[in-house]
């Protein structure tokens, strides 16, 4: 096994753990303010890249389908927070999964209704595909090189949007003592929908960049929104770091799973087919053992606050 | 007599007159229909000592379903393949459903013990989280795992035997998986009031109080969860068995929300909750599913009002709030 393809495959690691980070980012963020687990996340993903595959099928123009995927996956998050999500708030987890289940119900079926049952396609743009050569004579896809910039800048942004700004400031203290905060003239009511909107848009926007690479159908967002779970239990509910530590380390567990795990089976036996079998079907699983030995050593995550 | 006993009873008297009424008015579909929710039920009976006397979300349920499914088909694989099940020491495969039983509900409450040793380390959403990504792992690695179908699932050619009956007559089958149901209700029934289920019951409320009087509630939790996962193993091995195929759909992340809107939909808690809520879900998948390919909007906005308007489900409309637990 070269250095190089070790290299691939820790970028390939990296840019699945960005994708998964503003998958999670949004998820922890909703979860440490206002306290809400919300699995129809993964339809918010959805409609990001629904929205982005049907601009750039009108338009042709890949910057504007960006630019759809986020305000329609903000859009949708603002709405469903005012209709549904805002009467959830004083409930109990089980019926936030509930309704927030049957908002995946509502949003996928939904869909097919709108789009059909087949997969579009959401091309690469030409100024964006083809390899580059990185250091060290690394060949590797501009776009997803792009994809972990982007996810970076993200990151970046969201933590100068935390610590920097006046809605830093009151998503921090919303985090901390609601009620205190509402005391003090704050519009909670709109700091939530505010937060859950920018959740919602960071979920489409990942929905829209991982579109590219993969194709858009309805159910893509769900196995995305449990990798987002395992990523926040690794992490810690509510800390932004540890939804980006997570990520990373999910991400590269994953990819990098999949590929020496069934080579290290091959070094223990002489069936080469059995080995490879063996070694990914236990590579599937390799992210799960990784969160329960998280589990094992600190139940709240990396970064999760001291029960 | 108050309203919820006489609901539980007319349930009852319902899932009896079923296979007569579906003889006398021709549609012997409607028994396959029955059997598939009183299946549902079961696992859902499961589910509901879980959630409703241990307050645990597990969204994971599918696990056990699908640990169950998987004991049948792959049991009942070895004996119509005549290969044996463990080369080694040249144990066959059995097509008998007792044993296959056994099995499943003894899988499934080891899975159930693996799972809850971890996921109980913690609580509230975290526990929801995790039961849903280790019902994800198992749903991967069945996918992953070539030698049992993998993607394809696993076909079964006829129908497991038991001592008796003729299972492949449907009356026959389905009144085998009523018995199954009700011994379960009886055992929930008495589970609940038992000084293990006192305990249970305040665990979910006061953990501080169950540790006062020198319990662990989270061993009393332990317990139930294993508990729970078995019931819903066995119903595994009967859905595997009526439908003569197991594949990874019943591991998957949808089946454990399925399973979980049983319970819901009929009353979290309440003894026939479970039946009620999976009778519902079959009867609305069949009409609704007539008038539309996309009959889950509907179920959806049905789940949604529940949730929002209709607290403790079809049984809490119709019974009224529950007396305090006891």
């Amino acid at each position: 096994m070269s250095p190089i393809l070790i290299a691939e495959q820790v970028l390939n690691g990296l840019q699945f753990g960005v994708m998964l980070f503003l998958m999670a980012a949004g998820l922890t963020l909703i979860f440490g303010v206002m306290g809400l687990i919300n699995l129809a996340h993964g339809s918010l993903y959805m409609i990001g890249a629904f929205a982005a595959a049907a601009v750039a099928g009108a338009t042709g123009s890949f910057l504007l389908a960006l630019g759809a995927a986020l305000v329609a996956a903000a859009l949708a998050g603002a709405i469903v927070e005012l209709v549904v999500i805002r009467r959830l708030y004083d409930k109990d987890h089980l019926d936030q999964v509930l309704a927030t289940f049957a908002l995946i119900l509502i949003f996928s079926e939904g869909t097919r209704w709108l789009f059909g049952s087949f997969p579009l396609y959401l091309d690469i743009p030409d100024w964006l595909s083809g390899p580059v050569t990185l250091p060290g004579g690394i060949q590797y896809p501009l776009y997803r090189l792009a994809l972990i910039c982007v996810g970076l800048l993200v990151a970046l942004g969201l933590w100068l949007l935390i610590t920097r700004t006046r809605v830093g400031i009151r998503i921090r203290a919303g985090e901390n003592d609601r009620e205190m905060i509402a005391a003090l003239g704050v519009d909670i009511g709109k700091l939530y929908t505010l937060v859950f909107a920018l959740g919602a848009g960071l979920a489409g926007l990942a929905g829209a960049l991982v579109g590219a690479i993969q194709s858009v159908q309805v159910g893509m967002g769900e196995p995305v929104l449990i990798l987002a779970f395992v990523v926040i239990v690794i992490g810690g509910i509510g800390s932004i770091k540890g939804a980006l530590v997570g990520a990373l380390l999910v991400g590269l567990t994953d990819t990098l799973g999949g590929i020496f795990l069934p080579e290290l089976f091959k070094l223990f036996t002489d069936d080469a087919a059995g080995a490879t079998a063996t070694g990914s079907a236990f590579a599937s699983m390799a992210i799960y053992i990784l969160m329960a030995a998280v589990l094992v050593w600190r139940p709240t995550g990396l970064y999760g606050a001291k029960a | 007599m108050n309203r919820e006993a006489m609901l539980n009873a007319a349930v009852l008297l319902a899932l009896v007159a079923v296979p007569g009424w579906a003889l006398w008015a021709g549609e012997p579909f409607t028994i396959t229909l029955a059997t598939r929710a009183v299946i549902f039920a079961l696992a859902a009976v499961g589910l509901n000592i879980a959630l409703g006397l241990g307050g645990m979300v597990s969204l994971g349920h599918a696990v056990y379903f699908g640990v169950g499914g998987y004991a049948m088909g792959i049991l009942a694989w070895h004996a119509q393949s005549y290969t044996p099940l463990v080369e080694a020491l040249a144990i066959p495969g059995t097509k008998s459903m007792p044993v296959i039983w056994l099995v499943a509900v003894i899988s499934s409450a080891l899975a159930a013990l693996v799972i809850g040793v971890l996921a109980l380390r913690t609580s509230g959403v975290y526990f929801i989280m995790i039961t849903l990504a280790f019902g994800q792992m198992v749903y991967f690695f069945a996918i992953s795992w070539p030698a049992y179908g993998g993607e394809d699932g696993l076909s079964i050619y006829v129908r497991n035997g038991f001592p008796g009956l003729n299972t492949l007559v449907p009356v026959q089958f389905y009144g085998l998986c009523l018995m199954v149901l009700l011994a379960v209700l009886a055992l929930n029934w008495r589970l609940a009031r038992s000084p293990f289920g006192l305990a249970l019951n305040a665990a979910r409320q006061v953990p501080q109080r169950v540790e006062t009087v020198g319990l662990d509630p989270t061993r009393v939790k332990l317990v139930a969860l294993v508990i729970s996962g078995a019931v819903t193993g066995l119903a595994g091995a009967l859905f595997a068995d009526l439908n003569r195929f197991v594949s990874t759909t019943m591991l998957s992340w949808q089946m454990s929300g399925e399973i979980m809107v049983f319970v819901i939909i009929g009353g979290v808690g309440r003894l026939f909750g479970p039946v009620v809520g999976a009778g519902l879900y079959v009867i609305l998948e069949h009409f609704l599913g007539d008038l539309s390919d996309y009959w889950q909007v509907f179920l959806g906005l049905i789940l949604l009002a529940v949730v929002l308007f209709g607290r403790g489900g079809l049984v809490g409309i119709v019974a009224g709030r529950a007396r305090t637990h006891g």
